[in-house]
């Protein structure tokens, strides 16, 4: 409650918090079909048509309501994205923990392999993923979620094993406690806000990627409809059809802004150096 | 010095891993790369002649000894043959290289030159409605994903003045200097935008912690000048981190930039990948990632050493 607070009372935090909101509302408007039409029906009559009472956003080649597959595309957009993150922050952090606690040549072998990945070119090891193991919602959950892995691990140890040198954590081993105690309760809690602000900012890359894999072809198939692929296929009917850009275009455009603008107000509030300095 | 060494000792490990692990996935793609590269021809080989090609490319032998083979003719400087331009990797790298080069550099020019002079105006208007501003336009363009932007451009040239983005043969530099200029501008403004936003971003906020400080504080109170205090005594301190932004996405660049290439039709590195993945060129995605993830390597390694440069208190290597 507190936390929702802080990032309404902060300029940015406010616009970014209301425009996350409104897109998971129609995230979840989307994914549970609740579309003014079907989103992948195709009114054979209605084919390109402009913006108009019937259709908000216009109709596509084949006659489908582009709000619809818009509402549909954030959906399935923001379903890659969350667990996508999700997979990168827990093999991250576990990642990341096991390379600070256990140290020595745990921690030169994991760091080295996270070097490794990092050095592989980011977009085209996730194209690689794709290839592999087909196109699809899942593959791409996994590709952009390994894609991400190393980011997770390098911002949880660094933290991590400055947190492990401090003395309460000193305190806690000479008191009994196990490892795994001191890991969750001491380091991994303490890691909460760091954690949270790369969350929020890695959404925002998320969508961004997973847009960019469904442009190329390789994240969502059609029929079903995600915003790269819209904003793709709009690419031949760009002047007779100019909203079948304009809509997804933006729609991509405004969620990564909302993920970045709340990203930035929680960086504000969390990060203990930055409280310190306007004083 | 010995940091420098220690740091190039990393490199032939982390190129080891990157190497076997790229070796491992393309070979996990389904299909064959003979079938992919004949399409429907592949159909009227005889075996012998499918043997036979095999044989050419080198991949009618185990795993192990393909490995052994690649890593033994990367160190004589041969990175193998591509199946679908039957030519070695290494050229067919090198002909792409220039254009990725070329937008890579342009791209960071067009976001230092925004950039950092927006960031600076911004950081010494601070909280007023000209850093308001500045500050909105960076996080727009730092949410604008490069793709939306080159279509919107596109369409506005197209749309709005009836021209079109300058396609067709791509002409190198040194051949038509012109042509080659207009053909990777529109590019170069597609990817430097977001890039500029991040420049931006972060030039202010380096500015303004360096404004703060105590040595400045002295400077002002000596008497300098407000134009003497920024440029003279802030921003040489403020440059660091914009350095280390620049260094990475530059890094980046150098690895292609496959969407942006799509759409302007340009031939360069991040396209040849993609293709390769999808026809299963295996020497020439191997080579090419490898040749990717160096470039990137000592990106990063410059971009360290340009820190001790700006700041000679930073001994890089110690903990």
């Amino acid at each position: 409650m507190r936390i929702l607070r802080a990032i309404f009372g902060h300029g940015s935090g406010r616009i970014g918090g209301i425009i996350v909101g409104v897109y998971l509302l129609v995230a979840i408007l989307g994914m549970l079909g609740l579309t003014p039409h079907n989103p992948i029906t195709q009114y054979r009559v209605d084919r390109l048509h402009a913006p108009n009472g019937a259709y908000w956003m216009g109709t596509d080649l084949f006659g489908r309501d582009v709000a619809s597959r818009l509402m549909a595309g954030v959906g399935q957009s923001f379903t890659v994205a969350f667990f996508s993150v999700a997979f990168a922050t827990l093999a991250g952090t576990v990642l990341g923990l096991a390379a600070a606690w256990l140290g020595r040549r745990w921690d030169g072998v994991l760091m080295r392999i996270m070097d490794v990945l990092l050095a592989f070119p980011a977009i085209l090891l996730a194209l690689l993923i794709v290839t592999v193991a087909g196109p699809g919602t899942w593959t791409s959950v996994v590709a952009i979620g390994i894609v991400y892995t190393p980011i997770f691990t390098r911002v949880v140890r660094g933290p991590a094993l400055s947190l492990k040198a401090r003395e309460f954590v000193d305190a806690a081993r000479t008191f009994g406690s196990s490892s795994s105690y001191i890991v969750t309760r001491h380091l991994l809690l303490n890691l909460v806000a760091p954690l949270t602000v790369q969350v929020t900012l890695a959404l925002a890359w998320a969508l961004l990627t997973e847009a960019g894999l469904s442009f190329l072809g390789l994240g969502t198939q059609p029929p079903a409809a995600s915003l790269g692929l819209m904003l793709s296929d709009s690419r031949n009917l760009m002047e007779t059809a100019p909203w079948l850009m304009i809509f997804p275009g933006l729609a991509i455009m405004i969620s990564i802004l909302g993920f970045n603008l709340l990203g930035d107000a929680l960086r504000d509030i969390l990060d203990p150096r930055m409280r310190r300095a306007p004083a | 010095m010995n940091y420098l060494m220690r740091r190039l000792a990393t490199f032939p490990l982390v190129l080891l891993g990157v190497s076997i692990l790229v070796f491992v996935a393309i070979r996990m793609v389904p299909g064959d790369s003979i079938t992919a590269m004949l399409g429907t021809e592949a159909g009227l080989l005889t075996p012998a002649q499918r043997d036979s090609l095999a044989a050419y490319f080198g991949i009618d032998q185990p795993w192990f000894v393909q490995y052994w083979r690649w890593i033994g003719g990367i160190l004589h400087g041969n990175l193998g043959i591509s199946v679908t331009y039957g030519r070695p990797v290494l050229d067919v790298i090198l002909e792409r290289f220039p254009l990725t080069l070329e937008l890579a550099i342009l791209s960071m020019i067009i976001a230092l030159a925004v950039g950092m002079p927006a960031g600076i105006f911004a950081a010494t208007h601070n909280e007023k409605l000209s850093d308001l501003g500045v500050r909105i336009v960076a996080m727009i363009g730092q949410s604008t994903p490069s793709f939306v932007l080159g279509l919107l451009i596109i369409y506005t040239l197209s749309a709005g003045f009836g021209v079109l983005p300058a396609m067709g043969e791509f002409a190198p530099l040194w051949q038509d200097p012109l042509r080659n200029l207009s053909q990777l501008i529109l590019p170069a403004i597609t990817l430097g935008f977001a890039f500029a936003a991040s420049v931006t971003r972060i030039s202010r906020s380096a500015m303004l912690d360096v404004l703060s400080d105590d040595y400045v504080r002295t400077a002002r109170s000596k008497g300098a000048s407000a134009r003497s205090v920024i440029w003279r005594h802030a921003l040489p301190n403020a440059l660091i981190p914009v350095v280390t932004l620049s260094g990475i996405e530059f890094g980046y660049l150098l690895g292609g930039a496959v969407i942006v290439e799509q759409i302007y039709a340009l031939p360069g590195l991040g396209r040849m990948v993609l293709d390769a993945i999808q026809q299963r060129d295996y020497a020439l995605v191997q080579g090419s990632v490898l040749f990717i993830a160096f470039n990137f390597m000592i990106v990063n390694l410059l971009v360290d050493l340009a820190y001790v440069a700006l700041d000679p208190r930073i001994r890089l290597g110690e903990q």
